[in-house]
C-alpha cells in the first residue's frame, strides 16, 4: 500500500501530533513512513501543512501537487489553499471549523466560507465534512480536534490503517492523562464518518 | 529498532551513537531539536548546554575537542556568521577529538533572514562539509563526520536543510554506542595561534583539501550510476526530488549524487563527466556543485554543457520542490512538461503568522505605541517572536537586521536624527545573545535611546529553550539567574524600570518617563510567554454592552477576537488567555466576566 496524505490547518490545531500519530500507527503496521512539516516562524496562528507518505519508495517527504491520496483539512480556508495537492477524485476529510485570520477581523480581507465549501465539492466526490470542533468539545476538549479528524479518516475507510494501531500510537506518544480524551475524540470521529459513509452508500443504492 | 525520527532527532541519536561527549549550541530554526534530543536521551555521560550565543558555543566545543572529546555544536546558518570568528581560526588550529558543526540551512527562507549557503562557508573556511539528502542519510553522515574529523584533524560541517531537519523517516537506530574516552588536554604550542604558525598551517590546510577530495571520491555519500550522454548531478534534498522525478519519468540517465560538496570529489566527478554531452545540476541556494563541475570541465578541456543556475535552468532563490525539479529534468531530457489542471478556487484571505492571543509582547508594543502617539519616534526591532509586532494593526517594528542589532541600529539612527525618539525592542534571550555590547556602546558614547527588553522568560520563537535569565540548564540543574535589571544598572544604565506590560496605565506612563531621560534608559517588560503558563481561562464580551465600535480588534488585532455579522466582538474561549489587554481598551466595559478553565 502507498498512501500520500496531506494535513492542512492553522498553527496550534495539533497537525504535527496528528502526522506523528499516523506515522507511528503506520510503522506499527509494518510500513515505511516519511513526514514533512513547515514549523518555525509562528508558533501559532499561521498556515501549517504536514505531509505524510506511507509505503512507496519516494525519497522526498513533500507530497507533490495532485498526488495526495488523502487530505485531512483541519480548517476550511487552509483546506482550499492546499487542495491542489489532492489527487484527482482523492479522498478528503474537512473540518468545517472556520478560523478567521486577523486580516479578516481587521476588515482587510474577506472569508467566503460558502464559496470555499462549494469549491471543495467540485474537486472530489469522496468528501466528508464534519464539525470537528463540536465533536472534540463533546469528547472533552476542543483541543482534541486533531484526533477527531484522524478518527474520521479511519472510520470512513479513507485512511487504511486500523483503529487499534491508532489506539496504540495514542498510548505510545501522548501523555497518559490525555489518553481517555484522545481515544474518545478519535472514536467520535470514527463513528460519525462510518455513519456518513454508510448513509451515502444507502443513498446511492436507492 | 525502527523509529519514526525527525532529521534533527536522527542527527542527535547518530551523534550519541558516535560517542559524543560535549554538545553545545544556540537555538535557531531549523536546527534547535538536535541539541534538545541529545539532552532528552542523555544518560548523564554527555555534557549538554545551550550557550549564550553561537560564538561561545563554538569555543566551548573547540575546548572540548582540544581535550580529545568528541564534540558537537549546533546552530542555524546565520548562527554560523556569529561563530565565524572562532570557526575560521579553528581550521588553522585543528582539533584532536572529533568536532562536528551542525549548521542548518533554510532555503525559502521559511524562518530566517538570509538564504546563505553553508557549503560556501565551508569552502571559505577550508573545512569539509556533508550535505544529507534524507533524514536517514543525516543519521549516517553525522557518525561518519566524527570519524572524518579525527582522521584529518579538522572540524567537519554537517549542513542539513529545513526539509531534512524537519522531515521524519522510519529509521533503524539499532547498534550500541561507541566509547571514546577523552585523552585530556595536553599543553602544546599547536593550540596557540600566531602568525608564523598560521602560515605553516595554511600550507598544511591546502594539502589537506587535496587529500580530502580523494577521500571523498571514495565516500559512500557520493555515487555515480547509470549511463548515457546526459547526466544529472544533485545534492541535498534536490537530489531526493531528482530521484523521485527520474523514477516517475522512467528515465534511464547517468547520475551523480554529491553528498560532500566541499572539498569536491573531483576524481569521481571526472568519471561522471566522462562521455557526457550535457549535465543538469540540481542543488538549492548557491551553485556550489555547478561551479565545481565547471572548474573540472574547464581544467580537463571538456566540451560539456553544464546547466544549472548560471544558465537559468534552475532558480537561485527559494527552496526547490518536486515540481521545479520535474520541470528542469523534463526540459533537460527533451520531454514535454505538461502543466496539470489546477482546481478553481475562490479568493482566500492570507494568513500571516501573528503574535499569539495573550502574548505579552502585544501589550508591550501597545503601551509604547500609546505613549508615543503623536511623537516622532522610530522603533528598532530584533529577532524573535516580537518581530511579528511589525504586522498590522500594531506596526511597531521599523527595522530588523540580525540578532542584537536593535540596540545598535537605534544609536545610528539617533546620530542622524537627534530630534527623533529611539526605542530598541529586544527579547530576553536575544539580549543575552548579542544585545549587551550594544548597551555598553550606548552608555559609553552617551546616546539617548530607550531600550525595551521584552522579557518573557524563555527563547520562545524556537520552541522555548532556557537561557541565562531562566536559571535552568540543559543538564537539569538550576544555576544562578542572571538579572537583566542588575546587569543594565551595572553597565551604567541609570534609569531602569521593570513593569508588567498588562498593567497598561503604569506601562504607558513609564514609557513616557523613559523617553524624557537623557542618555540610555531601559524598560523591562516582564511577563511570561503564555505557551509556558497554564491557560487561566477566558474573557467574554457582553453583547448587551458591546456597541460594535470594533476598537478592540482595530487597536490590538488579537487572534482570539472575531467580529460577527452585527460587528459585535466575540471572544473564542479556546484561544483567549485572559490577558485582559482588551478589557483595558474597551471604552464601554463590555469585556470581562473571566471564565476559569476547568
Amino acid at each position: 500500500m502507498k498512501t500520500d496524505i496531506l494535513i492542512a490547518g492553522v498553527g496550534g490545531q495539533g497537525q504535527i501530533l496528528a502526522s506523528r500519530l499516523i506515522g507511528v500507527a503506520a510503522i506499527l503496521e509494518g510500513y515505511s513512513v516519511r513526514t514533512g512539516e513547515t514549523i518555525g516562524m509562528a508558533q501559532r496562528g499561521g498556515s501549517v501543512v504536514s505531509h505524510v507518505r506511507i509505503g512507496g519508495d519516494s525519497r522526498a517527504a513533500t507530497v507533490p501537487f495532485g498526488r495526495a491520496d488523502l487530505m485531512i483539512g483541519f480548517e476550511l480556508c487552509e483546506t482550499v489553499r492546499n487542495i491542489k495537492r489532492l489527487s484527482e477524485n482523492g479522498r478528503l476529510i474537512v473540518n468545517t471549523q472556520r478560523i478567521n485570520p486577523v486580516t479578516v477581523s481587521l476588515g482587510m480581507e474577506k472569508y467566503d466560507a460558502a464559496a470555499m465549501e462549494e469549491s471543495l465539492r467540485k474537486v472530489t466526490g469522496r468528501l466528508i465534512m464534519i464539525d470537528g470542533y463540536s465533536l472534540a468539545g463533546e469528547a472533552g476538549s476542543v483541543k482534541a480536534v486533531n484526533t477527531v479528524l484522524l478518527g474520521a479518516a479511519v472510520g470512513s475507510g479513507y485512511l487504511p490503517i486500523s483503529r487499534e494501531s491508532f489506539m496504540e500510537a495514542i498510548r505510545s506518544i501522548i501523555p497518559q492523562r490525555f489518553h481517555n480524551l484522545n481515544s474518545a475524540a478519535f472514536d467520535s470521529g470514527y463513528s460519525l464518518a462510518g455513519r456518513i459513509i454508510a448513509e451515502n452508500a444507502e443513498l446511492s443504492m436507492r | 529498532m525502527i523509529k519514526l525520527l525527525m532529521g534533527n532527532e536522527a542527527i542527535a541519536l547518530g551523534a550519541i551513537k558516535a560517542g559524543v561527549r560535549v554538545v553545545c549550541g544556540y537555538p535557531g530554526t531549523p536546527s534547535s531539536e538536535v541539541l534538545e534530543t541529545v539532552a532528552k536521551n542523555n544518560d548523564g555521560s554527555i555534557y549538554v548546554e545551550w550557550s549564550v550565543n553561537e560564538k561561545t558555543a563554538m569555543e566551548v566545543a573547540a575546548g572540548a575537542a582540544y581535550s580529545g572529546a568528541r564534540a558537537m555544536v549546533t546552530m542555524k546558518q546565520v548562527g554560523l556568521n556569529v561563530a565565524s570568528d572562532p570557526l575560521m581560526s579553528l581550521a588553522y588550529i585543528g582539533v584532536k577529538g572529533g568536532l562536528v558543526i551542525v549548521a542548518a540551512d533554510d532555503p525559502g527562507p521559511l524562518s530566517s533572514q538570509t538564504e546563505q549557503d553553508t557549503r560556501h562557508f565551508a569552502k571559505f573556511a577550508n573545512l569539509p562539509v556533508l550535505d544529507p539528502s534524507t533524514p536517514e542519510e543525516a543519521y549516517e553522515m553525522i557518525q561518519a563526520a566524527f570519524d572524518l574529523s579525527e582522521q584529518v584533524g579538522l572540524p567537519v560541517i554537517l549542513r542539513p536543510t529545513t526539509r531534512i531537519c524537519h522531515a521524519c523517516s522510519s529509521i533503524d537506530v539499532s547498534g550500541s554506542r561507541e566509547e571514546h574516552i577523552p585523552s585530556g588536554f595536553e599543553k602544546d604550542p599547536r593550540w596557540v595561534i600566531f602568525p608564523q604558525l598560521s602560515y605553516k598551517r595554511h600550507i598544511e590546510i591546502e594539502k589537506l583539501q587535496t587529500a580530502l577530495s580523494l577521500i571523498f571520491s571514495k565516500s559512500p555519500f557520493n555515487r555515480v550510476s547509470g549511463k548515457g550522454a546526459l547526466g544529472i548531478a544533485g545534492s541535498g534534498i534536490a537530489w531526493s526530488y531528482a530521484l523521485d522525478v527520474i523514477r516517475d519519468l522512467d528515465l534511464d540517465i547517468k547520475t551523480f549524487k554529491v553528498g560532500t560538496p566541499y572539498p569536491f570529489p573531483a576524481k569521481l566527478a571526472e568519471s561522471f563527466l566522462d562521455g557526457l554531452s550535457a549535465v543538469l545540476v540540481l542543488e538549492e541556494l548557491d551553485p556550489v556543485v555547478e561551479e565545481a563541475l565547471l572548474e573540472i570541465a574547464a581544467n580537463k578541456g571538456l566540451k560539456i554543457g553544464i546547466l544549472g543556475k548560471k544558465t537559468g535552468n534552475t532558480p537561485y532563490a527559494g527552496e526547490f520542490s518536486y515540481e521545479i525539479v520535474h520541470k528542469a529534468i523534463s526540459e533537460f531530457s527533451g520531454l514535454q512538461s505538461h502543466d496539470t489542471d489546477e482546481p478553481a478556487i475562490p479568493p482566500l484571505p492570507s494568513r500571516p503568522p501573528v503574535l499569539c492571543a495573550g502574548c505579552p509582547h502585544r501589550a508591550s508594543f501597545y503601551a509604547v505605541k500609546k505613549a508615543m502617539k503623536g511623537q516622532k519616534a522610530v522603533f528598532t526591532g530584533d529577532i524573535g517572536c516580537y518581530t511579528l509586532g511589525n504586522a498590522k494593526p500594531l506596526n511597531m517594528v521599523d527595522t530588523c537586521l540580525c540578532m542584537g542589532a536593535s540596540i545598535s541600529v537605534a544609536q545610528g539612527i539617533k546620530r542622524v536624527e537627534p530630534d527623533t525618539r529611539l526605542f530598541a525592542f529586544i527579547g530576553d534571550s536575544t539580549f543575552f545573545h548579542t544585545g549587551i555590547p550594544g548597551v555598553i556602546n550606548a552608555v559609553y558614547n552617551q546616546t539617548d535611546i530607550v531600550i525595551v527588553v521584552l522579557d518573557n522568560g524563555t527563547t520562545a520563537m524556537t520552541g522555548h529553550q532556557p537561557h541565562p535569565g531562566t536559571a535552568r540548564t540543559m543538564m537539569g540543574n538550576i544555576s544562578e539567574k542572571i538579572d537583566i535589571e542588575a546587569l543594565l544598572k551595572s553597565v551604567g544604565v541609570k534609569w531602569v524600570r521593570k513593569i508588567n506590560p498588562f498593567d497598561h496605565k503604569a506601562a504607558v506612563s513609564a514609557v513616557k518617563e523613559a523617553s524624557e531621560v537623557k542618555g540610555v534608559s531601559a524598560i523591562i517588560f516582564e511577563s511570561p510567554c503564555i505557551a509556558l503558563a497554564k491557560k487561566p481561562g477566558a474573557f467574554e464580551a457582553d453583547p448587551g454592552k458591546c456597541r460594535a465600535c470594533g476598537m478592540c480588534v482595530r487597536e490590538i488585532g488579537c487572534p482570539a477576537m472575531v467580529l460577527g455579522k452585527d460587528k459585535k466582538v466575540r471572544i473564542e474561549p479556546s484561544a483567549c488567555y485572559a490577558c485582559g489587554l482588551c478589557v483595558s481598551i474597551c471604552p464601554f466595559g463590555a469585556i470581562g466576566g473571566m471564565k476559569h478553565e476547568d
